[in-house]
């Protein structure tokens, strides 16, 4: 809602800058927009009188002009202007001065003519082309004879008044009239503005009656008002009313229809005129019948729907009520008789077919946050009195009541004990009367406190809590102390499981992987991919684009697409990882999807850049494979890790793979990204790892142990066998500490090796085995004869050939 | 040449070898040669028993005196002899200790990460616990417990991704209330949560709008928390994420779930509250919803609006780390550029 600071001004004692008066809105009110002058970075524009005009020797549209801005000499300009003509008063620019867009204007040659300044359109000095009236569209704006020549502009055009712009908030529909601001205003600076009702000059001779008949379902419209003035002439309005519309951001139409604009403005009443001689009959108020339509006045057609509420006459819809008026009954230049609807309007159903049509009104908005239902009779009567002012005519007597509505004045109860009880305060009970009486809520001791009658005007406000609100921003939020809660004390503490999932990132954070958050809502193709279970996918019903339109049901797409994303920029190294939520359902009649915690990252290229003395090699899934079982052990589940190979997920390599167990429980898979799917995401050899969280989250845990570190000293023994290709190091792991004995207490695979010497489809593989016993030194022969065993049952087991 | 002179000239000449000696080995040998079993001293003590007996022990104590200073000579000289050895070392092994040092491995953790866990250790601090709840929300949560009926025009303020008539992305954290107070039992202590999380808002995404992006609602119900307490609550929160010399102002505002609501605003980063274009010279900042919670929402959720009450907030860490370390683009926190990610390096702050 756009303020007029002058209009306030007709109500209220006001002195501050408008700077001012918007803070203290804002900190009071509702929040403020912005507040602009409209004659602010413009210069030297004034009013000028056309004295002579001749056509521009050198074109067929352009004319010179002799233009008296009361200097002692006039000013030749040339002007382009279609409906330029001698004798008007206009807005000139002078040499040097400085018009809309920051333009300067310099005395300038214009085919070969001088020209000193510009004789500018109303576009040209800032104005939006939305609120320039039809007449001063395509050419220069002319001022009414009276504007003295040479004065500065601003003030014949409303530049001069500060425009304060609400950003009002949905239950403060109040604040969308001046006469609501200027109620909340008067509040505020606790002053007492004087507020006429309107009189109206009725013309006994017509009875409303007899010019127009209504019916209105009040379940569609609480109250519906009509009335009528004859015999009026359609002209432009005055130019202060055009200058309230256009500086409120309407455009001025004419002077019927603007009253009802500035009676929008003024009381929040939105408000409607009908030609009523191209009504038929009856005024219905009623809901559209399927298959109706409506060309409504900015000359769309509009289908319209069973829930749209329309006006219609005996045959046809004339309005889509509450949002715009049809095409067919509007006020042309040739009408005479007016009818004026006043209406409240359901909400919901305006709401609904603003959305439906996607006709967002100055009308629609007010209905939707709702009209003050005292005010709906004053603003007719004040638009038809002003209509019979501007353009003459006779108002019938009365108005068609086709449904009324007056709600009972809620009274709601509060103590000052209450009061303080919420908002921290220690207010009394005349503190708080005051505060009411300042609002012009009328309070009456009761009891302990004082029942307050809340006016129609603020229907926002049915309860206690509502109150306190308004205590408390006229009071003011600065006023308030600032304490913290006392009484009864909690502890603070993360669950096991928000510890768990702290220490799961500071552990790959500790490994080197950097934390990434990426987007839940991804591609249909992304989400499918790196499943580690069978699920349907969960779309949204109407996404915004197709590139966030299913939730993932994998981490590691979207850590892919920042592999791919730093790629594009030149980083080449990168490791990542994300802790988040996919999103399951087993089945695809299952609409609320599973949400499970997931964490997952990827590594590509030189954990570290490479140095002088830093030689590197990019990752590998070896690399990757000691970090994710280092974080592993540090999540301390309990059991052994298990990887084992699997070619079971299509963008995983299907050689470089492996599912990660732990004590049985299936958590998870690493290995290399798919070729084929890294050339899709244009990322380079990429590795990557997904586990379930919560699967890790809800097995059991170790906790640390000590566990005394032997006196005694270790022996080492070195074995190297010659194994088939197919043999696996776990195979031959699982053969060792099967077969160890009790003191063999680590092996270490330290060297593998295929070509020469070794036989086609085999490997060596050499180990590190090291014994101990904690409780005394250990013999050589006791180390021999739990070796030789090793090496028999490698052998036996493995047909491994011992070197 | 009596015997003393003898010894004498011994001394002079030992001693002056030894200086003379640059090598470690050499010097030992001179030691060997002077005070060994077949060395000049012990050759001329040999002489010792032709002097007169009363001369003898003169003699004899003036002999020791000059093995005495060979030895200590020669200790003295090998020290010098190796200090120089040990200094020509080090001076050999001299390195530029400008080159860099060798990388080592690092993640960090992500900027919001960090907002968000500094949000949640203050609050653990002060008795809250922290909820997590479902971003796949029903509507009944998100919005009809949070007193937002079908139609409630409010809903305009918050486009929603639907995934059925009923199921939706949550467009807020606040659903968390209406779970937490269906949940909690006052008769066991007050309700203190806070509730991290990602939403979802139906927004076309550019510098200042993401379809996904964090909240942390924050809730505090008990039998007497006024809005003074959630005041003085919302200034440590500013002062502990921003610092000390950071302020707030709450101004009036609108939320369906809360009575009276505020906005709140901190003393602009940019100018400190002097006026700047960044605060469209307000000198304060919009960063955070909050207000009295509705008792229609605590009537909703089941608990008796009459005994308890508090408040709610909503914080925007997305918004706070933008704010904090001047970041204009929302992205680039979801493209997870490692350079733009590496820059949040520092720890304890």
């Amino acid at each position: 809602m756009k303020v007029s600071y002058k209009w306030l001004k007709q109500y209220l004692d006001l002195n501050m800058p408008a700077k001012d008066l918007a803070e203290k809105i804002e900190r009071t009110a509702v929040e403020v927009d912005s507040v602009a002058v409209a004659q602010d970075g413009l210069k030297k524009l004034v009013v000028g009188h056309i004295l002579s005009m001749t056509k521009h020797p050198e074109s067929d549209h352009l004319h010179v002009c002799q233009v008296d801005v009361g200097e002692d000499e006039p000013l030749q300009i040339v002007c382009g202007a279609p409906n330029v003509d001698v004798d008007q008063k206009v807005i000139v620019a002078l040499p040097n001065s400085r018009i809309g867009g920051n333009v300067k204007i310099k005395r300038s040659k214009m085919r070969g003519i001088e020209s000193s300044g510009m004789i500018c359109a109303l576009d040209e000095i800032g104005f939006s082309k939305d609120v320039i009236p039809k007449e001063w569209a395509d050419g220069i704006y002319v001022f009414d004879d009276d504007v003295p020549v040479g004065e500065p502009i601003y003030k014949y055009l409303g530049m001069d008044d500060p425009i304060i712009d609400l950003d009002v908030t949905p239950n403060r529909g109040d604040m969308l009239s001046i006469l609501g601001t200027v109620h909340d205003l008067a509040a505020i600076y606790d002053q007492q503005p004087e507020i006429k009702k309107p009189v109206v000059d009725e013309d006994s001779s017509l009875n409303i009656d007899q010019e127009i008949q209504a019916t209105a379902d009040d379940q569609l419209a609480k109250t519906y008002k009509l009335r009528v003035v004859e015999g009026v002439k359609i002209s432009p309005s005055p130019a202060w009313l055009q200058i309230v519309l256009w500086n409120a951001g309407i455009r001025p139409i004419n002077n019927v229809v603007d009253v009802t604009n500035y009676i929008l403005l003024k009381y929040g009443q939105p408000l409607h005129s009908f030609d009523k001689d191209k009504i038929n009959g009856t005024v219905h108020v009623r809901l559209a019948q399927k298959g109706e339509q409506l060309t409504t006045l900015d000359e769309d057609e509009h289908a319209l729907s069973a829930d749209d509420i329309v006006i219609a006459d005996d045959d046809k819809p004339i309005a889509l009520a509450g949002v715009m008026g049809g095409f067919n009954t509007q006020i042309d230049d040739n009408t005479e008789n007016v009818v004026i609807e006043s209406a409240i309007f359901d909400c919901f159903k305006i709401r609904k077919t603003a959305q439906r049509h996607n006709l967002h009104s100055e009308a629609s908005q007010r209905f939707e946050r709702g009209i003050n239902p005292d005010g709906v009779q004053d603003a007719v009567d004040e638009a038809v009195s002003m209509i019979k002012q501007l353009a003459g005519g006779k108002i019938a007597r009365g108005t068609v009541n086709a449904s009324e509505y007056h709600p009972q004045l809620p009274t709601i109860y509060i103590t000052a004990e209450r009061t303080n009880h919420v908002l921290g305060t220690a207010l009394t009970t005349a503190d708080i009367k005051s505060i009411f009486d300042r609002l012009g809520f009328s309070s009456e001791t009761h009891q302990d406190g004082l029942n307050v009658t809340i006016p129609a005007r603020r229907w926002d406000i049915f309860r206690d809590a509502d109150l306190y609100e308004e205590v408390a921003r006229i009071y003011g939020y600065d006023n308030l102390p600032a304490t913290l809660p006392t009484g009864r004390q909690s502890v603070g503490i993360l669950t096991p499981t928000q510890k768990l999932q702290r220490a799961s990132r500071t552990a790959l954070e500790g490994l080197g992987f950097t934390q990434a958050i990426s987007y839940s809502l991804t591609t249909t193709a992304k989400a499918k991919m790196f499943l580690m279970r069978q699920s349907e996918e969960t779309k949204l019903l109407w996404p915004m684009t197709q590139d966030h339109a299913v939730l993932r049901m994998n981490m590691l797409s979207g850590l892919l697409d920042d592999v791919a994303y730093n790629h594009a920029h030149k980083v080449d190294d990168v490791a990542l990882y994300e802790a988040g939520r996919v999103f399951y359902k087993d089945t695809a009649d299952q609409i609320r999807p599973e949400e499970v915690e997931h964490i997952a990252g990827v590594v590509t290229g030189n954990l570290t850049n490479p140095l002088w003395n830093n030689h590197v090699s990019p990752v590998d899934f070896f690399q990757l494979k000691g970090m994710v079982n280092q974080f592993l052990v540090n999540l301390g589940v309990k059991g052994d890790i298990e990887y084992t190979a699997t070619d079971q997920y299509p963008e995983m390599h299907p050689g470089r793979t492996a599912n990660i167990s732990i004590h049985g429980h299936y958590v998870g898979f690493l290995g290399q990204i798919h070729p084929r799917i890294a050339k899709q995401f244009k990322i380079k050899e990429t590795y990557g790892f997904e586990l379930n969280m919560q699967e890790l989250i809800d097995l059991p845990k170790d906790d640390n142990q000590y566990q005394t570190i032997s006196k005694y000293p270790s022996i080492k023994r070195d074995i190297s066998l010659v194994v088939d290709d197919d043999v696996t190091n776990s195979q031959i792991l699982a053969v060792m500490n099967k077969r160890g004995g009790a003191y063999l207490s680590d092996v270490r695979l330290f060297d593998v090796y295929e070509g020469d010497n070794v036989p086609d489809g085999k490997k060596s593989m050499a180990y590190s085995l090291t014994y101990v016993d904690p409780r005394e030194t250990l013999k050589d022969d006791v180390v021999n004869t739990a070796f030789e065993k090793i090496k028999k049952r490698l052998t036996a087991d493995l047909n491994a050939e011992i070197r | 040449m009596s015997l003393r002179d003898q010894l004498t000239e011994i001394k002079e000449k030992g001693l002056a070898d030894i200086q003379q000696t640059s090598d470690l080995k050499a010097l030992n040998e001179i030691r060997f040669h002077l005070l060994g079993k077949k060395g000049p001293i012990t050759a001329a003590l040999r002489g010792i028993k032709e002097l007169n007996p009363e001369e003898r022990p003169e003699v004899g104590s003036y002999a020791n005196k000059i093995r005495d200073a060979i030895s200590e000579a020669v200790s003295n000289h090998r020290e010098t002899l190796e200090n120089a050895a040990l200094n020509a070392q080090l001076s050999a092994e001299k390195i530029d200790v400008t080159m860099p040092g060798k990388p080592v491995v690092q993640g960090q953790p992500h900027v919001i990460q960090q907002i968000i866990d500094q949000i949640v250790d203050l609050f653990l601090g002060m008795g809250y616990e922290v909820l997590s709840g479902p971003e796949v929300e029903e509507d009944k949560y998100n919005f009809e417990m949070m007193n937002l009926p079908k139609n409630h025009p409010a809903r305009d303020m918050q486009d929603t991704f639907y995934i059925s008539k009923e199921i939706l992305m949550r467009t807020q954290t606040s659903p968390m209330q209406a779970r937490a107070l269906e949940k909690h039992d006052f008769s066991k202590g007050p309700l203190k949560m806070i509730s991290p999380g990602i939403v979802y808002r139906r927004d076309t995404d550019d510098p200042t709008h993401s379809h996904q992006f964090h909240q942390v609602e924050g809730l505090f119900i008990d039998e007497h928390v006024t809005m003074a307490d959630l005041k003085g609550t919302l200034i440590t929160m500013a002062q502990n994420i921003f610092g000390d010399k950071f302020d707030i102002r709450l101004r009036p505002s609108y939320f369906p779930f809360t009575e009276p609501s505020v906005e709140v605003d901190v003393t602009c980063f940019n100018c400190m509250g002097k006026g700047c274009d960044v605060c469209k010279h307000t000198g304060w900042i919009e960063v955070l919803g909050a207000g009295m919670v509705h008792p229609n929402v605590l009537e909703m959720a089941g608990v008796d609006a009459n005994k308890y009450g508090g408040f709610a907030f909503g914080v925007g860490p997305d918004r706070f780390a933008m704010l904090k370390y001047g970041v204009d683009d929302i992205r680039d926190f979801y493209l997870d550029d490692v350079r733009f990610l590496n820059q949040f390096s520092k720890r304890g702050n």
